[in-house]
C-alpha cells in the first residue's frame, strides 16, 4: 500500500559537479559559474559546485577554485563541493567552500578501480578529512557508491551498503547519500537496501541518488519517498551521463523529479520553469539536447 | 490474483500496443511485412495480448490501411490474444471477418477531446459503442475498453477523477471485460493516478482495471508502481516505446515495454515475458523504422552487451 509521503523534500543540485564531470563535452569556467548562479535563482537549497580533486583525474573540474571564488553565494543556500582527501580540503577551504562531501563505496572492486584503495582505505583517508572539518565546523556530506549493484561485482549486498553508511555516519558525516551508480535498481531493491541501511542510520539523515540508466529512476525516488526518505539528488537536464553504459543516461533530470514532486503536493521550493530555462540554458551550452521529458515535452496545440 | 507479502500483485499481465498505437503514432509509415513480422516476433516473448491494428478507415489512420493483410497475415500463437480497434459496427463486421478474436472500443473523459478526436460527444460515442458491444455480445467477442485522457486533456488540462470512473462505468456496465485507463499526454503522476483510480475503483472491479501511461513527461513508471501498488495487475506498454505524442512535438509517448518488465522483474512480479526477446523485437523494428530506441532498457544493455 502506498504510505504517507513526506510534506517537504529537500532536492540536492549535483548538476554543476556529477552532471559536468560525466559529459563529453567541457564547459568554461564562465559558463560553469553562471550555470550555478541561475540554478541559485531557483529556490534549490544544495548546489553541488564543483570537486577539488585533482585535475590529473578530472580534467573537467579543474577550474574548482575559480568556479568557487566566481560564484554569487546566495544566503540559505549551501554550496557542498567534493574533497577526496585531505589536501582537497584544504584548498576547498581556502577557496570559500563551507560544505564538503566524501565518497564511500559499497563494492570493494569499484572502490579499488575508482580510487585505488580498498573501502577501509578509503574511510581512514577520510577520516582525516573529517577531523578537519569538525574543527573547522565544516559540515560533511557522505556519499555511498553503487547501493543497488555495481559495474564490477554485479549485485551488492543490501547489508554492505548498511555497514559502509553506518561508518561514515558514526566518522560525523550528517547526511548519507545512496547511490544506485549504474541505475540498475529497481523498487525492489531499493525497497531491500534501505529496510538495511535505516537500521544502521535514522531515515532523516539518508538521502538517494538515482541514475536513471534503466530509466527507473522515478520509480526507485517513489518508493524512497514511500519510505520516509525526504532528501533527493538529482541533476538538471538529466546532465551526466554513466561511465560504464556508453551512450547511456546517467543522473535523474532534476525537472522530472520536481514534476513530480509537485504532482504528489509535496513542496520543495523550487520553481520548475526557472529550472526548465536553467536547463535550457546549459544545454546549448553543451551543444546537447536535454535528457529531462518534462523539459522536452511542450504540449503546444 | 493474490497480493504478495508486499501488497503487489503476484501476475502482471502486459498489453502489448505498439504494433497499433505505437506505429500508428510514428512519423514513418511502415511497410505491411514488416508489421507481421513484428507481431509474429513478439508473440514468441512469452506476451499475453498484443493489439495488432485498427479497423478504422484509412482516410483517418493511414497507418493502419493494411489493417486485413495484417489480421490475416500474422501467426496466431495459443495463448496469445491479439485485440484490434474497432470504433464503430462498420469496423467491428470488417474485423470479424478479417478473423478478429477480441476487438476495443475507445472512449475518453474529456468532450472535447472526443470531439476533435472522432467528432462526436462522449454520450454519442458510447452509443455508438454500444452497437459493437451487443453485436460483440451475440458472437462471443471479448470487448475491451479504452478511457483517454484520464489524467488530464490536451485541449480542456485538468480532468475530473470523477469523470473518468463515469465513463469506465458506462463502458464496463455495457459488456468491456477490461477498463484501461489512459495518460493519453502523459502529464499524470502518483498524486493524480492515485486520486483517478480510487474514484474508477468505486465503480468498476479492481480486477476489470489497465492503466495505460504515456511517458511523455517521465512519469509512467512511477505512475505505474502507484497502480501496481494499489492492485492494479494489468499494464499496457509499446515496444521499444515505440509511438511519440501527436500533442507534444517531439516528445516521446508510450512507456516502453523493456523498461516495465525490468522493473516488474524487480519487484518479483510475474509477466512470463522473456525481457531479452523483447529487446530483441524492439531492435528489429527500429531497425527497420531507421529511430533509436525509447527504451532506456535497451539503450543500457546494447551499450554494455548485459541487463
Amino acid at each position: 500500500a502506498t504510505g504517507a509521503y513526506p510534506k517537504r523534500v529537500k532536492v540536492v543540485e549535483v548538476g554543476p559537479r556529477d552532471g559536468l564531470q560525466n559529459e563529453k563535452n567541457v564547459v568554461p569556467t564562465p559558463v560553469k559559474i553562471n550555470l550555478i548562479n541561475m540554478l541559485s535563482e531557483t529556490g534549490l537549497q544544495v548546489i553541488e559546485a564543483t570537486s577539488f580533486v585533482s585535475p590529473k583525474w578530472v580534467p573537467q573540474m579543474a577550474d574548482h577554485t575559480e568556479v568557487m571564488q566566481g560564484i554569487n553565494k546566495l544566503p540559505g543556500i549551501s554550496y557542498p563541493v567534493l574533497t577526496p582527501n585531505l589536501k582537497g580540503f584544504q584548498a576547498a577551504v581556502a577557496a570559500g567552500a563551507k560544505e564538503v562531501s566524501i565518497f564511500g563505496a559499497a563494492s570493494e572492486l569499484f572502490t579499488q578501480k575508482n580510487i585505488n584503495c580498498s573501502i577501509e582505505e578509503s574511510l581512514e583517508r577520510f577520516e582525516e578529512v573529517m577531523k578537519a572539518a569538525r574543527e573547522a565546523s565544516i559540515p560533511v556530506r557522505g556519499y555511498v557508491s553503487c547501493v543497488l549493484g555495481c559495474p564490477y561485482e554485479g549485485k551488492i549486498s543490501a547489508a554492505k551498503v548498511a555497514e559502509v553508511s553506518k561508518k561514515m555516519y558514526s566518522m560525523g558525516c550528517y547526511e548519507i547519500s545512496l547511490g544506485d551508480t549504474i541505475g540498475v535498481g529497481t523498487p525492489g531493491s531499493m525497497k531491500e537496501m534501505l529496510t538495511a541501511v535505516m537500521k544502521e542510520v535514522p531515515v532523516g539523515a539518508l538521502a538517494v541518488h538515482c541514475h536513471d540508466t534503466y530509466g527507473q529512476a522515478l520509480a526507485n525516488i517513489l518508493l524512497a519517498l514511500q519510505m520516509g526518505v525526504s532528501v533527493v539528488d538529482a541533476s538538471v537536464a538529466g546532465l551526466g551521463g554513466c561511465p560504464y553504459a556508453q551512450g547511456a543516461s546517467g543522473n535523474v533530470a532534476t525537472e522530472d523529479l520536481v514534476y513530480m514532486l509537485n504532482g504528489l503536493g509535496i513542496h520543495t521550493g523550487v520553481d520548475l520553469q526557472k529550472l526548465m530555462d536553467t536547463g535550457t540554458f546549459i544545454c546549448n551550452a553543451l551543444n546537447r539536447k536535454t535528457n529531462s521529458k518534462v523539459s522536452q515535452a511542450s504540449c503546444r496545440l | 490474483q493474490e497480493p504478495q507479502a508486499s501488497g503487489l500483485p503476484e501476475y502482471i499481465k502486459i498489453v502489448e500496443v505498439g504494433p497499433r498505437d505505437g506505429l500508428q503514432n510514428e512519423k514513418v509509415i511502415v511497410p505491411t511485412d514488416i508489421k507481421i513480422e513484428l507481431i509474429n516476433q513478439l508473440s514468441k516473448t512469452g506476451l499475453p495480448a498484443i493489439e495488432v491494428t485498427s479497423f478504422v478507415s484509412s482516410k483517418w489512420v493511414p497507418q493502419m490501411a493494411d489493417h486485413e493483410e495484417v489480421m490475416r497475415g500474422i501467426e496466431r500463437h495459443p495463448g496469445v490474444q491479439y485485440p484490434v480497434l474497432t470504433p464503430n459496427l462498420q469496423g467491428f463486421h470488417s474485423a470479424i471477418a478479417a478473423g478478429a478474436t477480441e476487438v476495443s472500443v475507445f472512449g475518453a473523459a474529456s468532450e472535447s477531446f472526443s470531439k476533435m478526436n472522432i467528432n462526436c460527444s462522449i454520450e454519442e460515442s458510447i452509443e455508438r459503442f454500444e452497437e459493437v458491444t451487443k453485436s460483440a455480445r451475440n458472437m462471443n467477442i471479448p470487448v475491451r475498453g479504452y478511457v483517454s485522457c484520464a489524467l488530464g486533456c490536451p485541449y480542456e488540462g485538468k480532468v475530473v477523477p470523477d469523470k473518468v470512473a463515469e465513463v469506465s462505468k458506462r463502458l464496463y456496465s455495457m459488456g468491456c471485460y477490461e477498463i484501461s485507463l489512459g495518460d493519453t499526454i502523459g502529464v499524470g503522476t502518483p498524486g493524480s493516478m492515485k486520486k483517478m483510480l480510487e474514484a474508477v475503483m468505486k465503480e468498476i472491479p479492481l480486477s476489470a482495471i489497465a492503466v495505460h501511461c504515456h511517458d511523455t513527461y517521465g512519469q509512467a513508471l512511477a505512475n505505474i508502481l502507484t497502480a501496481i501498488q494499489m492492485g492494479v495487475a494489468v499494464v499496457d506498454s509499446s515496444v521499444a516505446g515505440l509511438g511519440g505524442c501527436p500533442y507534444a512535438k517531439g516528445a516521446t509517448g508510450n512507456v516502453a515495454t523493456e523498461d516495465v518488465i525490468y522493473m516488474l522483474n524487480g519487484l518479483g512480479i510475474n509477466t512470463g515475458v522473456n525481457l531479452c526477446a523483447v529487446m530483441e523485437a524492439g531492435n528489429f523494428i527500429c531497425t527497420a523504422l531507421n529511430k533509436k530506441t525509447n527504451s532506456k532498457v535497451a539503450q543500457a544493455s546494447s551499450s554494455t552487451g548485459t541487463i
